[in-house]
């Protein structure tokens, strides 16, 4: 029987690492593929609300963008904590938001402008008379489809 | 001159440079929520024939500056309001314009709620401190009651919910065939239970 008896043999064998750059590659690729390279630095606070009804929204070319919400914490200083609008890099008025859209329309091609998307990215803390003041604008250049992005999920946390 | 055999790269720090690289991207990743509740404003300029509708056909929706929900001037918690308005749209109590019953409704039949889904309208109306949460949150319930109403013709025409068919209308990588196929379904649908959601300028205090 002296076939099955083992070699006593104190040391442990090494752990291979061979395969880590393989791992470690692999997440490196996912990263990779899931990120997306902001276009616009946020200077509002934005936590948006949680809703389950919702659709995707467009390509991304067909999308503008505005987002609202108390200003950050950097720029409160300067800006006060009264919610206000940004349009890409920078705040802005309400009578700006017309001119915006027209100026962001008039960049997309021909014929994507019919279908354009605006993007009301709010936070959840704002009042409504800043998102109406936003709406009455738009409708005044016409730019009917808009879409409120939120998170997904229970509608009902949203009153908590 | 004696060729010199090539001496094999160290691959060892190949991980080093991938953790960095990897450390890199999960710095920098957002992950974008790119999905909201569509909807579409009405045009500025009113039309010009004012249209009359009768009590019944009005789901009056308000949120006041408390964040308090009113339908029908009664005080309503939110989770409630997805069946009132189920239970209005789908009352079915009457005739539309043409003249043709609500055959495939399936609700009370209340003399003093809608007549029929074509004219049936719900008017949302908010107060400029009504907090926007609040809004989306009643939005949602709104649409949710329109979606599951669809849902069930949908269902009961197509086997297949009238959400998964409109999400799969609207992607882009959907086959043009298929996507003639689910046009006319689609818009059926949306005759069936047109979503007339009115929203009327706020209110000022």
């Amino acid at each position: 029987m002296a076939k099955f008896t083992k070699k006593k043999n104190g040391e442990l064998p090494a752990v291979s690492t061979a395969s880590l750059p393989d791992i470690v590659f692999m997440l490196l690729f996912f990263f990779m593929t899931v990120t997306t390279m902001k276009d616009d630095t946020l200077m509002v606070d934005n936590t948006l609300p949680i809703a389950d009804q919702t659709q995707k929204l467009d390509k991304k070319d067909r999308v503008v963008y505005i987002y609202a919400g108390k200003p950050h914490e950097r720029y409160r200083s300067k800006y006060g904590s009264q919610a206000r609008i940004q349009l890409n890099d920078k705040f802005a008025d309400v009578d700006e938001v017309a001119p915006y859209i027209l100026a962001e329309k008039a960049k997309m091609r021909q014929e994507l402008q019919p279908l354009m998307t605006t993007a009301l990215k709010v936070d959840k803390e704002t009042n409504m008379g800043l998102i109406s003041d936003i709406k009455q604008e738009l409708r005044k250049v016409n730019a009917l489809k808009v879409n409120y992005t939120t998170k997904e999920g229970d509608a009902m946390r949203n009153i908590e | 001159m004696a060729r010199r055999s090539i001496p094999e790269v160290n691959a060892g720090s190949m991980a080093d440079i991938a953790f960095l690289l990897l450390i890199f991207f999960l710095v920098t990743t957002t992950i974008e929520t790119d999905s909201g509740l569509d909807r579409k404003l009405p045009p500025l300029e009113p039309p010009d024939t004012d249209v009359i509708i009768k009590e019944r056909n009005l789901l009056q929706v308000v949120i006041n500056k408390n964040n308090q929900l009113l339908v029908k001037d009664e005080l309503t918690e939110l989770k409630d309001l997805r069946k009132a308005a189920v239970a209005f749209l789908d009352n079915g109590g009457g005739l539309n314009d043409k003249g043709e019953p609500c055959d495939y409704c399936q609700g009370a039949k209340d003399p003093k709620s809608s007549v029929h889904p074509e004219k049936a309208v719900i008017s949302l109306q908010n107060d400029r401190e009504t907090k926007y949460s609040t809004y989306i949150a009643v939005q949602n319930e709104l649409v949710a009651a329109y979606n599951e109403l669809r849902n069930r013709e949908s269902q009961r025409l197509y086997k297949m919910d009238f959400t998964e068919m409109q999400a799969l209308f609207s992607d882009p990588k959907t086959p043009d065939e298929q996507r003639e196929k689910l046009r006319p379904r689609v818009e059926r649908i949306q005759k069936m239970y047109p979503q007339i959601l009115s929203e009327a300028e706020p209110k000022k205090n």
